[in-house]
């Protein structure tokens, strides 16, 4: 199985679209909050969890799908929601907590929702499995062969909602995919001190009709592989699976971790297995890519970002009077 | 002459003083929850305790709150005394069923055989831009259900003295603690975050509201943040010669509704103020009592300031619109004044 060279390419750039957002993010997050670092100062104020060297999982997957499918993100929800498509000016617009953003300023980071693409995500975790399940119900009740994917971290299949959710997609032949990003780390707490299971995929053995995969290394053609796989899979109504993807955690846990739990020797190492420099050199040498095109791949994804937190800069606060609309709509 | 100095902690510190106290004390105390080991829990509040007691007492958990409170009670019923952390009280949907279904109940149903000496602590509170998930108080939801006591100390001594109660309590206790107020070093660095704390043992009792700043033209209730709030407006006020009583009301449940009442026949006038919900909220609670008890006794309508029922919005300003602050309390208590 071999990956059209189409796919390969939209993997690339839309992995380099997502760095430059999360460097982006990185530095704007970090204005007006040195020398002392505050939660609440600067121009995007609360708290920032970037997905930084957590590309693969993203685009391996979404690879596979369209806008009629259905992806629930944790609260780490940036390479989901560019990978999935979602309006990226006003998403950055979102996270400036202007009045231009996807949610008008009021939901944040952690609350991005498009309806166009069938994205949401929250900051509760475990939370946006059920979700998930619903909208592959809905899809098996109107007879489409929608698919929907929820991604999670390897802390949250520890949370009961991952349980009930499997039990109930595997009874029901559902169309659900949950991709496990493990980053080795729950906050603080490693893989190892919390999950006794050694990957989460191995949990399919628990329920009927329920495959599991995993993908070693942050490897995306693996991660596009074993995804293909799931789809087919979902849109048959073979049934749910479970992808689990070894995956790299840069930086904190979010922006300000002072990561006093890992060593800090740990991080480089990773770095240096960079999947985005490596899929470069795949494009080039087994996909026989033209280093001129790669080039203008990544000007684009660049050009992208730009455009977005210019946009997002630009954009006017909401009105105070706001605050109190769209409780009932 | 001898000068004694002041012992100055933030209430972070002051808090993981006093479970250190108690687990020294008790071999059955123990804390579990997220993060709560290494990390030192997010929130601060069980800082250093995993280098003095170890992996066995300060136990991180999987993300699995439903088990681990359920584990809690469970661990409580055969005579431990587990402090349990939820890291934001906002996660206690995931949870709520063993909170208020178990925790709260199991004492009642069981005719009073058995005893949950079990503490939940979780932090509470907003202002910094960490929208509608991470930002409730929520104090009125939990304070709502009988079976627990539910208390929430505004400085670090009562934060210190409060803990060591609620420990040494046989009844569970639900111990809400205010993010600005452990005077963090990633957050707004606040005066009020840093208090005198005696070293050693010492308890504040559950349950008593305190008046925190005499006065005679009207009362404020509030506590937490909107406490230290209403003493700001104090200040301001008495510039314009009116005198303001503030109390920190401390504990929600029980309610110390005879140290309002008194208050209010000194003043005659009442303004609540809370970080939570407007409807069905603390301030509708002290409000009716006061309404009970001492109706007569009013000059003026009862102010009352919250949330105007709506989920709390991440962009600063219309955070800040919708939450308590100084100004808001000072210019309400004008206008009340003019009444
Ligand atoms: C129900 C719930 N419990 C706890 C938290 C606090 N919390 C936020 S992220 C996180 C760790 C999640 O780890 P993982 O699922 O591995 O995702 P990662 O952060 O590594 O991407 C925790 C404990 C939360 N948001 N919701
Ligand atoms: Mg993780």
């Amino acid at each position: 199985m071999t990956i059209p060279v189409e796919k390969a390419k939209w993997m690339y750039e839309t992995m380099a679209k997502i760095r430059y957002f999360e460097d982006e993010m990185e530095k704007a997050y970090g204005e007006g909050k040195s020398p002392v670092f505050n939660i609440g100062a600067g121009p995007v104020p609360g708290e920032m969890h970037l997905a930084t060297g957590q590309e693969p999982a993203a685009v391996g997957i979404c690879a596979h799908l369209t806008a009629e499918d259905t992806v629930t993100s944790p609260h780490r929800p940036h390479h989901h929601a560019i990978a999935k498509n979602v309006d990226l000016n006003k998403m950055t617009a979102e996270i400036f907590g202007k009045a231009t953003g996807l949610s008008k300023g009021k939901g944040g980071h952690m609350h991005l929702f498009d309806p166009a693409v069938k994205f949401s995500c929250g900051g509760i975790v475990g939370a946006g499995i059920p979700h998930a399940v619903g909208a592959a119900l809905a899809a098996q009740m109107k007879n489409k062969d929608w698919v929907a994917v929820a991604f999670i971290g390897e802390g949250a299949a520890n949370q009961g909602s991952f349980h009930e959710s499997l039990n109930m997609a595997g009874l029901w032949k559902l169309p659900l995919i949950i991709v496990v990003e493990n980053n080795e780390y729950g906050i603080s707490v490693s893989k190892k001190a919390s999950t006794a299971i050694e990957s989460n995929d191995k949990r399919a053995a628990a329920y009927s009709n329920v495959a599991g995969a995993y993908v070693k290394d942050n490897d995306p053609e693996e991660m596009y592989r074993v995804s293909e796989e799931a789809v087919r899979r979902a849109r048959s109504g073979e049934g749910p699976t479970i992808i689990e993807i070894e995956t790299y955690r840069y930086l904190g846990h979010f922006q300000g971790d002072p990561e006093l739990y890992r060593e800090q020797s740990e991080v480089p190492s990773l770095r240096e297995k960079d999947p985005i420099l490596k899929w470069k050199n795949e494009l080039i040498e087994k996909f026989s890519v033209p280093v001129q095109e790669i080039q203008e791949m990544e000007n684009r994804a660049r050009q992208a970002v730009d455009d977005a937190y210019r946009f997002a800069r630009e954009s006017e606060e909401p009105v105070l009077s706001s605050a109190l609309e769209d409780v009932f709509i | 002459m001898t000068t004694t100095k002041q012992r100055m902690l933030t209430g972070n510190k002051a808090m993981a003083e006093a479970i250190a106290i108690e687990m020294e004390r008790n071999p059955d105390v123990f804390v579990l929850g997220e993060d709560v080991g290494k990390y030192g829990g997010i929130f601060g509040s069980t800082q250093g305790l995993i280098d003095r007691f170890g992996e066995k007492r300060v136990i991180d958990t999987p993300i699995s709150e439903t088990a681990f409170i359920g584990a809690a009670i469970g661990a409580a019923a055969e005579g431990m005394r587990p402090i349990v952390e939820l890291m934001f009280v906002d996660f206690f949907g995931v949870c709520m069923d063993q909170i208020y279904n178990h925790m709260a109940k199991i004492p009642y149903m069981s005719g009073g055989n058995v005893k949950l000496p079990m503490v939940l602590m979780t932090a509470v509170g907003g202002g910094y831009s960490d929208a509608a998930q991470h930002s409730q108080t929520l104090y009125a939801t939990f304070a709502h259900l009988p079976g627990m006591k539910v208390v929430a100390p505004s400085t670090p001594y009562d934060l210190k003295g409060m803990m060591a109660s609620a420990i040494r309590d046989d009844n569970p206790v639900v111990f809400m603690f205010h993010k600005s107020l452990q005077g963090l070093g990633w957050m707004d660095p606040l005066d009020a975050a840093v208090g005198e704390v005696p070293e050693g043992e010492y308890t504040v009792p559950l349950g008593k509201a305190k008046v925190v700043r005499e006065g005679k033209d009207v009362t404020i209730v509030g506590l937490q943040m909107t406490m230290h709030y209403a003493l700001e407006a104090a200040a301001k006020l008495q510039e314009e010669g009116i005198e303001a009583e503030v109390i920190d009301l401390r504990s929600l449940a029980p309610l110390d509704r005879d140290t309002i009442i008194e208050s209010v026949k000194k003043t005659h006038r009442l303004v609540v103020v809370d970080e939570d919900y407007l409807s069905y909220g603390m301030t509708a609670e002290v409000s009716a009592s006061v309404a009970e008890s001492a109706l007569y006794e009013l000059e003026a309508p009862i102010r009352r300031i919250a949330i105007p029922d709506v989920p709390i919005p991440y962009n600063r300003k219309l955070e800040q619109y919708v939450l308590p602050g100084a100004q808001r309390i000072y210019d309400e208590v004008i206008q009340l004044m003019n009444e």
